[in-house]
C-alpha cells in the first residue's frame, strides 16, 4: 500500500481570506517573523500496489476533477515515501 | 410550466423556493439530488444552502449528484436553471457558468437586505424585470465572492453576462461587484442573493424577488 499526497493551494492571484486570518492572529501571539500565509488543503491517498505513472496519472485526474478547482487552485501530487501507517508502526517499535 | 427544485442533502432553500415558484405563477416540483429523473419539469432551481456540508468546497461534491448529471445535459439544450447561492455555486463547480465562489473577503457571514441592480433582461429568469431596476432582495453567504481572471471578467461584461450587480456596499468581495452572471445563451443563470425570500410582504424586504419565478410564466403565455 502506498500514499500519495495531492496538495491543494489557492492560485497566488486569488484572495485567501483564511490565510489572512491566520496572519493576523500571528502578532496577538508574539510572533512576528512570519510575512505572509496562504491555507491549502493536504490530502492523503491510499492506493494499492505499486506505484506507476498510469496510477499517477489517474491521481493527477482525481486531484484535477474533484480535490481542486482549476479556476481558483492549484494542486501537486507526490508520493510519499512512507505511509502514515508505517510510520505510525515504526514509532510504535521504537 | 412545471419548474423542479433540486433537494440536495444539506439544501436549506429548497422548500422557500418551492413556494416561490408557486406564489410566480408555476408549478413547483421536488427533485431529488440522487435521481438521474428530471420529470418532465420545463425549468430547474438548484436551491441555496450547505449541501454536503460545504464539504472539500462550496458545490464541488453536489456536482456529481446523479440529478446534476441530467441537469447539465438539459442546460445545453436550452433548459433554463436558476442557481441561487449554493446553486451558484454548484453552477460554477458543473461549468456551467465561469469563475467561482471564494470566502468573502471579510470572513464574516454577511446576511441582510441588499440592493441590486438588474443588468440583464433577456434570460427566462429575469424578463420580468425592467432593465437597469434596481431592487431589494435578501442577502445571506459566507462564500459568496465572485471571483474569475480579467478576461473573463472582460467577457461577461462584453458579452452583456452580468445579470445582477450590487448596489451601494460590496457585501462579499466580488469582482466588479457581480452579484449574478449567467451562461452565453441566459437560459443559465446563478445568482448570489436569494429572490425567494422576497416574494411576499409579510416577510422579507418586500417583493422585489417575485420577478425572477414571474418571468418563466411571462414566457410561457407571452
Amino acid at each position: 500500500m502506498a500514499t500519495v499526497v495531492v496538495d491543494v493551494m489557492p492560485k497566488p492571484e486569488i484572495l485567501d481570506p483564511q490565510g489572512k486570518a491566520v496572519l493576523g492572529a500571528l502578532p496577538r501571539l508574539g510572533f512576528d517573523l512570519v510575512t505572509d500565509v496562504r491555507q491549502g488543503k493536504r490530502f492523503e491517498l491510499q492506493v494499492d500496489g505499486e506505484i506507476t505513472d498510469a496510477v499517477l496519472a489517474e491521481i493527477e485526474q482525481v486531484a484535477g476533477t474533484l480535490l481542486s478547482n482549476p479556476v481558483i487552485e492549484d494542486f501537486e501530487v507526490h508520493v510519499e515515501k512512507h505511509s502514515v501507517a508505517e510510520v505510525a508502526h515504526e514509532a510504535g517499535r521504537a | 410550466m412545471k419548474v423542479g427544485v433540486v433537494t440536495f442533502p444539506g439544501s436549506l432553500d429548497d422548500v422557500d423556493a418551492r413556494r416561490a415558484v408557486t406564489i410566480g405563477g408555476n408549478e413547483a416540483v421536488a427533485l431529488w439530488h440522487g435521481d438521474d429523473d428530471l420529470k418532465g419539469v420545463d425549468a430547474v432551481v438548484l436551491p441555496g444552502g450547505f449541501s454536503y456540508g460545504d464539504y472539500l468546497r462550496c458545490g464541488a461534491i453536489s456536482r456529481f449528484a446523479p440529478v446534476m448529471t441530467a441537469v447539465v445535459e438539459a442546460a445545453g439544450k436550452g433548459l433554463p436553471v436558476l442557481g441561487i447561492c449554493n446553486g451558484f455555486q454548484i453552477l460554477c463547480e458543473s461549468h456551467l457558468l465561469p469563475g467561482a465562489l471564494i470566502r468573502n473577503d471579510h470572513r464574516k457571514f454577511v446576511c441582510r437586505d441588499q440592493r441590486l441592480r438588474i443588468e440583464r433582461v433577456d434570460t427566462p429568469w429575469t424578463s420580468a424585470y425592467a432593465a437597469g431596476a434596481e431592487v431589494t432582495i435578501v442577502l445571506k453567504n459566507g462564500e459568496g465572492g465572485f471571483v474569475a481572471d480579467e478576461a473573463t471578467l472582460d467577457m461577461l461584461e462584453g458579452e452583456g453576462r452580468v445579470v445582477a450587480r450590487y448596489l451601494d456596499d460590496n457585501p462579499n468581495g466580488s469582482l466588479r461587484d457581480i452579484a449574478g452572471i449567467s451562461n452565453e445563451r441566459g437560459n443559465v443563470v446563478g445568482l448570489m442573493p436569494h429572490p425567494e425570500h422576497a416574494v411576499e410582504d409579510l416577510t422579507g424586504p418586500g417583493t422585489d424577488g417575485l420577478g425572477f419565478f414571474t418571468s418563466l410564466a411571462e414566457k410561457a403565455f407571452a
